[in-house]
């Protein structure tokens, strides 16, 4: 049967219309060879223009179809399932972008009709040679790996485990808990953040479907969507789980100090025991203590002991070492979550060099009541402080540091000058560039701390010094902005001041991405599959992530990209089999010399060399069609599918010719 | 009339093809002179495509993929180097600029860059002038022709030009 | 009745011949089937000889070299309209084979270096061949020395091609038992040879490619077990048809090229660019470099054979 391509060009409205002449490019591709019908409509994607091509399809009038619209990243899932509908293979099918990459980017109408034409006759010269694609099923792992024990992957984890699906949770850090653990109080309700989290985080260590691997990492992942292969190490903590009860003698008895014991208040800051052998605050999950080699004395030279021996159920094992897991899993959920932004390297304001300029981190572990100081806020001398400065967008839409606004910084900044209001009724200031208040309850919450005799500046500040001008600021912090309002150059002495650190990607998020193949944006958070549409899913189907591993986001917000990154996973579980790839990469053995230059090309190692024929031979299942080995093959024996040679050559023939 | 270059873009659907997609939606404006193939991957895009590109009219070729260590498939993007690093050695026997043939990293989040490197190797471009393989090869062959063959009857095949 | 054939050369070296005699006592069979009208290299004949023959009359004529000269394309118009089957034997009949070289300059070039430049040429006179001269009264013509050198099919319809530079004869004697027996595959296919590259063939032990250098000939002695390739030489074999029973790899050269790109590769040359780059070690942009920087003259070793059938012919004027 001959081709006979239906072209369809879309106005998209004015979006496409507005810049490229519809009518010449719809008389120039009913000249071309084996189209046999071109269509105009407003919407190809609408009902109507969807029914239109559908209807054609089904009338046997065309066998071929082209699209000229939107990128294909928009909508080739939309028209292939036309073409299915008609009844006709997706593969028989091609988009031309005439509007992201035509219409929406050039100026002049005449050459950009003259580019959408190219763009028309690429496409059907390249569907005239396609070939149809039998699509591919693969059944389900209905486990789920869910990478990070913070809010993000406790909530994702917990949801699954719910619906009753199996979970690994695995967390680098002996607890699950994450940042949230260490907070005091959570904006802007002032919820006690461990009333709130800690029962979740019982309910994981205790679930039956939640298998928590913590102190441990992932290490390597393959396979693919469905049947992913994991392998994860278990770091050792020197002590036993299984026999531990968590009494909490050794780290009672331990004399090694992970946390310095000296020093002032501030370089004392910490949640949890400071010893060697410790847990890291004291509602962990698991409540199983590490011992921190590093600092332990037996680990230095062999002298100590003290924990094995206080230890009833001879649970220490010093011994111990690293365990690799391996396992299998259907779906994964990234949770990583965010570090903060070291303001060490912003040497005007001070950090690390005056005493009293504290980050918002270390502020949070202050007023945490499990904390060092007992959720007391106290100078480094341990003396109360009468006046406290808070400095927004550190490291936060900052050109030099990150462009980006790390969304929770504002809020947790009045939150401080309500606890500190509170505790201690101290004079505060916030410094701020806008106060973005954006969340349920945000707002009103600003409103309430305008009402608790905070100082609003309105100012990036330019500099913290401890040298004084006046006489007032002797002994003093003094912080130096411009106040826009006023339009003045204000010093103001202060005894503490707390950056408000933004977040930004956690250092390993890079690797973890990398062993997901997922991509990394140029603000080192994780891209979403789309901005708007696809928050939760990524660029690799069975990937899917939730919390501050895409972009900064408050507890709320987590949450519920948590919970939607569940049902992802469970509606993808609850299909039990899901279509993979089918334009992948094949090897023709007729061709195939068996060189073995395609073996070391493949990332997914689908690539295998058959010894008993001489040829090497691709696992379709692994294959994820990028076609490297093809473009590597010197003999053209691998082709790869929906991207051959011969298409693309006629790809280039059509986008030259018009 | 100035020369209008025409360009062949070949970009990976992943980061490049994408960030080409946000030019759009950013609706930021650049030189139409470019028109894109979309490969899966960088890693797929075979010096014999940049060659028939060449051959069919292009003044210019774009490659993009994503940047190194950020490839959707891990390590096409390198394979996409190093073809394109020994390509360049070879572009200027054929009295093609090495200029003409350009890799690119362009990430999915990189629209606006996308429509610099176009606007920039489009200038660069038309610095250069036309290619012209075709009419070269033409030209070339103008004379490549027996003196005594008006004389003669045509045979079966003509001069393919 | 006996079968009426003729072999010409037009732009090669006379290997081609050679190796048609180099079937040693099966001439005599190939005799016994078909009489040669025409065989310049062999036997005295005319041009108009074949002039005055009926159009189609030869059932086969084997062609070798490639079209450098007017005379090459004369005679190559000529014979194929004289032939019902017309093959390409050999390399430059082929995909142009050594003469394409030429390609990578322009005939002006080329005459300047030969008549004046070169370190041997004395020729204070400056004298350049000419296409018309007067000797003595007389006027002589030569035929057009071309600006670009090129295959047989980028001149006349071909039917068979038979790669090789030279052929093997054994494979000569396969292809010439084919048109005997009435065995001859789909026009425009090539015939004595594999359907697979030189790997199938090579004896040499195969791994996983991965090229951290890449050496000469002449600065090592290959491991005689292993893949040239893979000890950092460039070996064509890869990106070039089987048949020949790789007898440069058995005789530890690397293969050149010379049996042409398997079917659907477009270009050779190219594709061993792209394969060879595909299994180089380094990723760093310089460190790359420094392993291409092993590779003297990569364009010419890579087109060797086959510049006149790459995609792009010839340096751009």
């Amino acid at each position: 049967m001959s081709e006979r391509i239906g072209v369809y060009v879309c106005h998209c409205g004015t979006n496409i219309a507005g810049r490229v002449d519809i009518d010449e490019v719809v008389e120039f591709a009913k000249g071309l060879d084996a189209v046999t019908l071109v269509r105009e409509y407003k919407f190809m994607c609408s009902d109507p223009g969807q029914s239109l091509i559908q209807k054609d399809i089904e009338d046997g009038l065309i066998n071929r179809v082209v699209v000229a619209s939107c990128s294909p990243l928009m909508h080739e899932k939309t028209f292939r399932n036309v073409c299915t509908r008609g009844g006709l293979n997706e593969y028989l099918f091609t988009m031309a972008n005439i509007r992201e990459q035509c219409s929406w980017v050039h100026v002049d109408v005449e050459r950009t009709t003259d580019k959408a034409k190219g763009l028309i006759e690429a496409a059907v010269r390249r569907t005239r040679l396609q070939e149809p694609l039998t699509k591919r099923e693969v059944p389900i792992n209905p486990r789920t790996l869910v990478i990070g024990g913070g809010i993000a992957g406790i909530q994702a984890a917990l949801d699954l485990a719910e619906a009753g699906k199996k979970v690994v949770l695995v967390e680098k850090e002996p607890s699950i808990g994450g940042h949230m653990a260490k907070f005091d109080k959570t904006f802007p309700t002032l919820d006690c953040s461990a009333c709130i989290l800690t029962p979740k985080m019982v309910s994981v260590g205790q679930h039956e479907n939640i298998e928590l691997m913590s102190w441990s990492e992932v290490e390597d992942i393959g396979g693919y969507v469905g049947n992913f292969n994991v392998t994860v190490r278990k770091k050792t903590r020197y002590v036993d789980a299984d026999l531990c009860n968590g009494c909490g003698a050794c780290w009672e008895k331990c004399p090694g100090t992970r946390v310095p014991r000296k020093g002032n208040v501030h370089e004392k800051l910490s949640i949890g025991p400071t010893t060697s052998i410790y847990i890291p605050f004291m509602q962990a999950v698991p409540a199983i203590p590490v011992i921190d080699a590093d600092t332990c004395i037996r680990f230095k030279n062999g002298k100590c002991g003290i924990c094995a021996e206080v230890c009833e159920r001879n649970a220490i094992n010093y011994d111990m070492e690293d365990e690799l897991i391996e396992f299998e899993v259907g779906s994964i959920i990234i949770a990583t979550g965010f570090q903060t932004f070291d303001p060490t390297p912003i040497k005007r304001y001070g950090y690390g060099k005056l005493d009293n300029v504290l980050t918002a981190i270390e502020f949070e572990i202050m007023n945490c009541a499990s904390g060092s100081t007992g959720g007391n806020i106290r100078m480094a001398d341990g003396s109360e402080p009468k006046s406290i400065g808070i400095v927004h967008c550190v490291g936060s839409r900052d050109k030099h540091y990150h462009e980006y606004c790390s969304r929770v910084c504002c809020m947790y900044a009045l939150k401080y000058s309500h606890l500190i209001k509170e505790k201690i009724d101290a004079e505060v200031y916030e410094f701020y560039i806008d106060l973005r208040c954006f969340g349920k309850g945000y707002e009103e919450f600003y409103d309430r701390l305008l009402g608790e005799d905070v100082r609003f500046v309105r100012g990036k500040v330019a500099e913290i010094t401890e040298v004084p001008i006046e006489e007032a600021e002797k002994g003093k912090l003094v912080v130096e902005v411009e106040d826009t309002l006023v339009g003045k150059v204000r010093r103001i002495p202060l005894d503490m001041v707390v950056l408000c650190t933004g977040l930004e990607a956690h250092e390993s998020l890079a690797d973890i991405a990398g062993l997901c193949s997922v991509s990394i944006g140029k603000d080192g958070f994780i891209i979403e599959k789309h901005p708007k549409l696809g928050p939760v899913a990524t660029t690799t189907d069975g990937v899917f992530i939730a919390g501050a591993c895409q972009s900064p986001k408050d507890i709320p917000d987590t949450v519920a990209q948590a919970s939607a990154a569940s049902s992802a996973v469970l509606s993808m579980i609850t299909r039990e089999k899901i279509e993979i790839e089918s334009a992948t990469a094949s090897v023709d053995e007729d061709k195939c010399s068996g060189c073995k230059i395609c073996n070391s090309l493949c990332p997914y190692l689908a690539i295998k060399y058959d010894e008993e024929k001489g040829v090497s031979v691709v696992n379709e299942a692994l294959c994820k069609g990028c076609g490297t080995c093809a473009a590597g093959c010197p003999s053209n024996a691998i082709s790869a599918k929906h991207f051959e040679d011969r298409q693309i050559f006629a790809e280039i023939e059509g986008i030259l010719s018009a | 009339m100035t020369f209008e270059p025409k360009i062949v873009g070949f970009l990976c659907n992943w980061c490049s093809y994408t960030g080409a997609d946000l030019a759009g939606t950013a609706r930021i404006k650049y030189a139409p002179n470019i028109r894109s193939i979309r490969v899966m991957c960088s890693g797929r895009i075979e010096p014999t495509f940049i060659m028939k590109a060449l051959y069919e009219g292009a003044d210019g070729v774009l490659i993009a993929g994503c940047h190194p260590g950020d490839c959707h498939y891990q390590e096409g993007n390198y394979k996409a180097l190093r073809r394109h690093r020994l390509l360049k050695r070879i572009l200027h026997e054929y009295g093609v600029e090495p200029e003409r043939v350009r890799l690119e990293w362009v990430a999915a989040s990189e629209g606006e860059r996308f429509a610099k490197i176009v606007d920039e190797f489009t200038d660069q471009i038309r610095e250069l002038g036309p290619l012209g393989i075709k009419d070269s090869l033409a030209e070339a062959m103008k004379d490549d022709i027996d003196p005594h063959e008006a004389d003669k009857e045509e045979s079966g095949v003509a001069n393919e030009a | 009745m006996k079968l009426k054939g003729g072999i010409y050369w037009g732009a090669g070296c006379g290997g081609c011949d050679v190796a048609v005699l180099d079937i040693h006592e099966k001439i005599l069979d190939v005799a016994e089937k078909m009489d040669f009208l025409f065989w310049p290299i062999a036997m005295d004949f005319k041009n108009d000889d074949v002039r005055a023959m009926e159009d189609g009359e030869f059932d086969l004529v084997l062609y070798s070299g490639a079209v450098r000269n007017s005379e090459n394309e004369e005679i190559a118009k000529l014979l194929r309209r004289k032939s019902k089957t017309m093959v390409a034997l050999g390399t430059c009949a082929h995909i142009g084979g050594l003469p394409s070289l030429a390609n990578y300059h322009t005939k002006q070039s080329i005459l300047e270096r030969v008549y004046s430049e070169t370190e041997s040429t004395v020729n204070p006179e400056g004298t350049m061949p000419l296409e018309r001269s007067t000797v003595d009264g007389n006027e002589l013509e030569l035929p057009r020395f071309y600006n670009t050198v090129k295959t047989l099919d980028q001149v006349v319809d071909v039917d068979y091609y038979i790669p090789g530079c030279p052929p093997v004869p054994q494979q000569i004697v396969n292809a010439l038992t084919a048109v005997f027996n009435g065995e001859l595959p789909p026009k425009g296919s090539v015939i004595g040879a594999g359907t697979k590259t030189l790997c199938d063939e090579c004896p040499r032990e195969r791994e996983e490619k991965e090229i951290s250098e890449i050496k000469r000939p002449l600065n090592m002695i290959p491991d005689p077990e292993k893949c040239l390739l893979e000890q950092g030489l460039i070996c064509l074999g890869p990106v070039t048809r089987e048949g020949c029973g790789a007898r440069c790899i058995n005789s530890g050269a690397p293969c050149r090229g010379c049996y042409g790109p398997l079917e659907g590769v477009h270009d050779q040359g190219i594709r061993m660019i792209s394969a060879l780059a595909s299994v180089i070690e380094p990723k760093e942009e310089k460190e790359i470099d420094a392993v291409l920087d092993g590779i003297v003259d990569p364009l010419r070793t890579f087109h060797r054979f086959s510049t006149a059938a790459s995609i792009l012919r010839r340096k751009k004027i």
